[in-house]
């Protein structure tokens, strides 16, 4: 069983900055994580090839600090780390980083199963890991909570929907996102940091892939940011005087002015 | 103050804390509360290869020595006294077959024992062999190519969890304690059960139970050493072991420092924050210096151990002794500084107080100890003199 699992570096939640110019988050310099939702779907990786055998390839598209998240999947059990990183890619949104994962895809060439996060903490648009699929032209299932079976060409998934879950079967291979009810990630293990620290981390660029560039990057992004800011936040507060009767009577009122 | 760990050591480290604070921490009151074995939490220690430090690297360990071993007992402790005692006993009963055992023996139980499959326990007391270990009343009988162990072991920790079991009995009733071997014993050889688990003050989640052996037979490749050796496999597995009984103290008395110093930097008497009275702060100074004491002491007896040391009886004894004494005086001082709530269940306190009073007691109590320490000290004197 080869299985690869996308993951994401994303900033620490309390220090987003955003480029003025591209109105996209700025990455360099900023301390990053593993993007949470991704550590399940690396768990599931790992849990998957303890069961059947076989292969656990982590990826990313990202900056070369990525490399740092890359690592760290080593030492939670990823046999393998490729960096997908070229200039060319910067500014990608999701169609764009979708294409340029199915090209580091295409040149994998043998997976069974792909697993993504269900969507990650700072674009949080969950689009990836479909859009992935239709361009690998696999089948998909999103908010999965747990595989219950796999072999050979077949996965059975159960997908979580509001009011219980619906029992998927898929051909494989295919694309999975996972939603944290479906596995409690372990901690990193003192083999695997070992292991970690010295791993060769190879980077894949646009040429390495076959990437075309006007399909990457800013250029291949249909989405257009047209302006990011924070909600104003405004405090107005009135405080009524008089005895408890006459407050009430005073919060009716400006009730029946409001409806 | 600066011990100037390795980066390997670091790494173990920030792994053991990051356990004890996201594994152990949330549960530690719950398993109090119902005696319940930490299987969870070994699993979670197995798989992140805790269990592997003081085992050497050809079978499947890492290499590292009892300071690595002292530092993930001691950042455990902190947290729970009673789940770092489980991990730090699995280290005790595999001692005898790492220091004693045959290539074959070695190469048979510390792969399995190192990835955290198989935990393992040491038997040495008997209820009419405590400090006075040569008492001991189990024997094993030679028969053909076997062994048959009657009698019964008391208070082992790890005692019907554990797979691997190490025990003292005797070869040779005659010749008392020259008569003592060591033999490993596997959980579900037929005539080897076990008695209830002990209902304890503290250290409640680890598991105590009797080791009952009838008739209990044991091929004779499982000897350990040879017939006659088990004393001395016995009183070099407790020299080896004792500063990791420190590094149980050591990390228990830590926790309850710190507990005490938020408590105290939160709770208003008088106006102001029970820290800044002065009779709190010189507790709470004596504590940070007692235990500061300790770990200096722990860590050298450790490297000295590590640096390939022939003896270190003395050491080891001073070790756990100290680091003891200090545990149960830090932990009670830390009831104290919580005041009323400091009794309370609800509270961490009382629970580190319970837990301490055992590490004065087992792997040779602090009052057989000090005969130790003074009888080795004396023999220097002597032959210098």
């Amino acid at each position: 069983m080869n299985i690869v699992v996308c993951i994401k570096q994303v900033p620490g939640t309390t220090e987003i900055k955003i480029d003025p110019e591209t109105n996209t988050l700025v990455r360099e310099g900023v301390e990053s994580i593993i993007n949470p939702f991704d550590t399940y779907a690396l768990e599931e990786g790992v849990r998957l090839k303890e069961r059947c055998g076989g292969k656990v390839t982590a990826i990313t598209m990202g900056p070369p600090q990525a490399e740092n998240a890359l690592r760290e999947t080593i030492s939670l059990g990823a046999d393998e780390a490729i960096l997908i990183s070229d200039r060319v890619f910067a500014g990608s949104d999701t169609w764009a980083t979708s294409y340029v994962l199915s090209r580091a895809l295409a040149k994998i060439a043998d997976y069974d199963v792909i697993i993504c996060g269900k969507q990650t903490l700072d674009g949080d648009t969950g689009q990836v890991g479909s859009g992935l699929s239709e361009m690998l032209g696999v089948p998909f299932v999103a908010y999965v909570s747990k595989i219950d079976e796999i072999k050979e060409g077949y996965i059975r998934v159960h997908r979580m929907v509001e009011e219980g879950y619906e029992v998927l079967e898929m051909a494989l291979p295919a694309v999975i996102t996972v939603i944290k009810e479906i596995n409690v990630p372990r901690l990193p293990s003192l083999r695997g940091s070992m292991k970690a620290k010295t791993a060769q981390i190879p980077v894949w660029t646009a040429a390495d892939i076959g990437v075309e560039e006007d399909k990457a990057g800013i250029a291949g992004s249909p989405t257009r940011v047209v302006k990011i800011f924070f909600p104003k936040r405004e405090h107005k507060s009135e405080m009524f005087q008089g005895t408890p009767e006459e407050q009430v009577g005073q919060l009716v009122e400006r009730l029946e002015g409001i409806i | 103050m600066e011990y100037f760990l390795t980066e390997q050591q670091q790494l173990i480290k920030s792994l053991a804390r990051r356990i004890a604070e996201e594994r152990i921490l949330p549960v530690r009151a719950e398993l109090d509360e119902t005696e319940e074995f930490p299987w969870a939490i070994i699993k979670d220690m197995a798989d992140a290869d805790l269990f592997r430090i003081f085992i050497p690297e050809q079978y499947e360990g890492l290499g590292e020595g009892c300071f690595a071993q002292c530092v993930v007992v001691e950042e455990l402790s902190r947290a729970c006294c009673a789940v770092a005692l489980t991990y730090a006993a699995d280290a005790l009963g595999a001692l005898p077959i790492l220091l004693y055992g045959n290539e074959e023996q070695k190469q048979n139980y510390l792969p399995p024992i190192a990835d955290g499959a198989k935990l393992t326990a040491f038997g040495l007391t008997e209820s009419g062999a405590g400090s006075d270990a040569s008492a001991i009343k189990t024997t094993a009988t030679r028969d053909g190519d076997d062994y048959i162990i009657n009698g019964t072991k008391q208070f082992i920790t790890n005692g019907g969890e554990a797979e691997i079991y190490t025990i003292i009995v005797l070869t040779d009733p005659s010749r008392g304690s020259r008569g003592a071997s060591a033999f490993i014993v596997e959980k579900g050889t037929p005539g080897f059960t076990f008695g209830k688990k002990e209902k304890k003050m503290g250290i409640r989640s680890a598991a105590t139970r009797e080791l009952v052996f009838h008739n209990c037979r044991v091929p004779k490749e499982n000897l350990v050493g040879r017939e006659g050796l088990g004393f001395i496999v016995t009183m070099k597995t407790l020299d080896s072991s004792r500063p990791g009984v420190g590094a149980l103290a050591l990390g228990l008395a830590q926790g309850a420092l710190e507990a005490a110093v938020a408590y105290a930097r939160q709770r208003h008497q008088f106006g102001h924050p029970v820290s800044s009275i002065q009779a709190v702060q010189h507790m709470l100074a004596n504590m940070d210096m007692e235990l500061e004491a300790a770990r200096s002491l722990i860590y050298a007896t450790a490297k000295t151990i590590d640096s390939g040391a022939k003896s270190f009886t003395e050491e080891g004894a001073m070790a756990k002794v100290f680091a003891t004494d200090m545990a149960m005086k830090v932990t009670t001082d830390a009831v104290q500084i919580f005041g009323g709530v400091g009794y309370m269940r609800d509270y961490p306190a009382e629970k580190m107080m319970r837990d301490a009073k055992i590490n004065q007691i087992y792997e040779g109590t602090n009052q057989v100890l000090r005969n130790v320490i003074a009888l080795e000290l004396l023999k220097r004197k002597a032959l210098r003199a």
